[in-house]
């Protein structure tokens, strides 16, 4: 009996090794790749909401933590976890701001989008980069699918008051979507708030801080969900 | 007892088709074939775990005791899909993020672990190799037709952004027809369980024709001819 059971143990140990090391062989012999991939994929995206020539650095090497402890008020972005943000500089000068930001009102869960916001306060882009909207109706916050979203472009707290951050229904500046006013409604308040939240920070965001390297290495989109 | 290789593949592509006869690997199946390139990336994905498992384990078949045999086969799985992951990664980020959980699950796909206890472990590597290609074929074609079907029906387009899989070719999606409302029933779930269906009725369909044809034509009774009893008293 305790025979058996050592044979076994051993057999599996060795299976189990033998595995392992293919894994590890395969995920050494990929690294450079995987990781130049990503960073690829990353600096597309954060191209759509900041046009290349508004900066002169490379956006990932100047990335840097958003943390509650450096930045007041941060639930105004609606993070659960510290997430990556990115600084554009111009001539040695902060020029613009990339955030993450998360919105929880949306009808079908979490709509995470990335905002691109110069240093006087006008957005420069968004992009909504995962939700689960309805298909057809609450989608249309996608870039590939309507326009929606570039009527924020340019936008900023001074130049649309408050009242008018809100959508056409409830008697603010943005189109809603037949058929789906939650979703359009939701984002339209986030961006809002991530505007705050500039504003809130903006001596601290705007600093010529030495970045975080560390963030060279990590991507935002870490954590893949099912979509 | 060795199958011939056009009988696996009758078996693999039409007879035993696992998407269509076996219905395993539902959930991927289901999920995943909301448009072509997504249905396309998984299926090559499956077809290569499903190769590659297939071969190891007929290769291994001798090392590894029964008792330990379940276990030893899903660590086989689950490394190779761990290295299918980390390629699209190098490869194809952008469908590596598109296809999401289910890359990963395909290590609970249930084609791979039944063709590994089922035809894999007892037959020779070959042999074995060429199941896992027309299982996984079998599979993949089946995943492919319903993400055309329905990516077609649903939004008016067939083979929108391949570049995500190809990454060297320009986007030529193929707009079939200018859908201003698109039949969404056909992207949401309850689409994909319409279509399968569909699916299954047409292959029932083809197969009672092709049974029909087989049978030789009975000759017709002729009138008077003696009529035998088989109840009551003689």
């Amino acid at each position: 009996m305790f025979k058996i059971v050592r044979q076994h143990a051993v057999r599996l140990g060795i299976f189990t090794l033998a595995t392992v090391f293919l894994v590890v062989l395969v995920e050494k012999a990929t690294f450079k790749q995987r990781a130049m991939q990503r960073a690829a994929i990353e600096r597309a995206q954060l191209a759509t909401v900041l046009p290349p020539t508004t900066h002169d650095n490379d956006l990932l090497a100047d990335s840097f933590v958003l943390d509650p402890s450096t930045y007041i008020q941060m639930e105004l972005l609606g993070l659960k976890a510290s997430r990556m943000a990115y600084r554009a500089k111009l001539d040695n000068k902060v020029s613009a701001v990339i955030l993450p930001l998360v919105s929880h009102a949306g009808y079908g869960g979490e709509i995470e989008q990335l905002i691109g916001i110069s240093d006087n306060g006008e957005i420069t882009g968004i992009r909504v980069i995962r939700h689960q909207e309805t298909p057809g109706l609450g989608d249309k916050i996608d870039s590939r699918l309507s326009d929606w979203i570039y009527s924020f472009d340019g936008r900023s707290l001074n130049n649309t008051k408050k009242s008018l951050w809100a959508v056409k229904k409830d008697g603010g500046d943005f189109d809603q979507f037949v058929g789906a006013t939650i979703t359009p409604r939701a984002v339209t308040a986030s961006v809002y708030n991530s505007l705050e939240f500039f504003n809130l920070n903006k001596s601290t965001l705007l600093e010529l801080a030495t970045s975080d390297t560390k963030a060279i290495n990590q991507g935002i989109y870490h954590d893949s969900k099912p979509n | 007892m060795t199958p011939s290789l056009t009988e696996i593949s009758r078996k693999g592509l039409w007879q035993n088709n696992p998407a269509l006869v076996q219905l395993l690997g539902l959930c991927p199946l289901l999920a995943v074939s909301n448009t072509t390139v997504n249905a396309l990336g998984l299926g090559i994905a499956t077809i290569f775990v499903l190769t590659c498992s297939n071969f190891l384990i007929s290769l291994l078949k001798q090392l590894v005791l029964p008792g330990i045999r379940l276990p030893v086969f899903v660590l086989i799985i689950a490394c190779l899909t761990t290295c299918v992951e980390l390629l699209m990664q190098a490869l194809a980020y952008s469908l590596y993020q598109t296809l999401g959980i289910f890359l990963p699950l395909i290590v609970t796909n249930c084609i791979i672990l039944g063709r590994a206890e089922g035809f894999a472990s007892r037959h020779h590597p070959l042999l074995a190799i060429w199941d896992g290609l027309m299982m996984g074929l079998g599979f993949s074609i089946i995943l492919l037709l319903l993400g055309m079907l329905r990516e077609l029906l649903g939004t008016g387009g067939l083979f929108a952004n391949m570049d995500l899989l190809f990454s060297g070719i320009s986007p030529s999606e193929i707009i079939i027809f200018n859908a201003k409302n698109p039949f969404l029933l056909a992207i949401l779930p309850p689409g994909a369980f319409l279509a399968l269906g569909l699916m299954l009725a047409l292959k029932n369909l083809i197969d009672e024709k092709i049974a029909n044809k087989k049978i030789p034509e009975t000759s017709p009774l002729t009138p008077g001819s003696k009529r035998v009893r088989i109840t009551g008293k003689v």
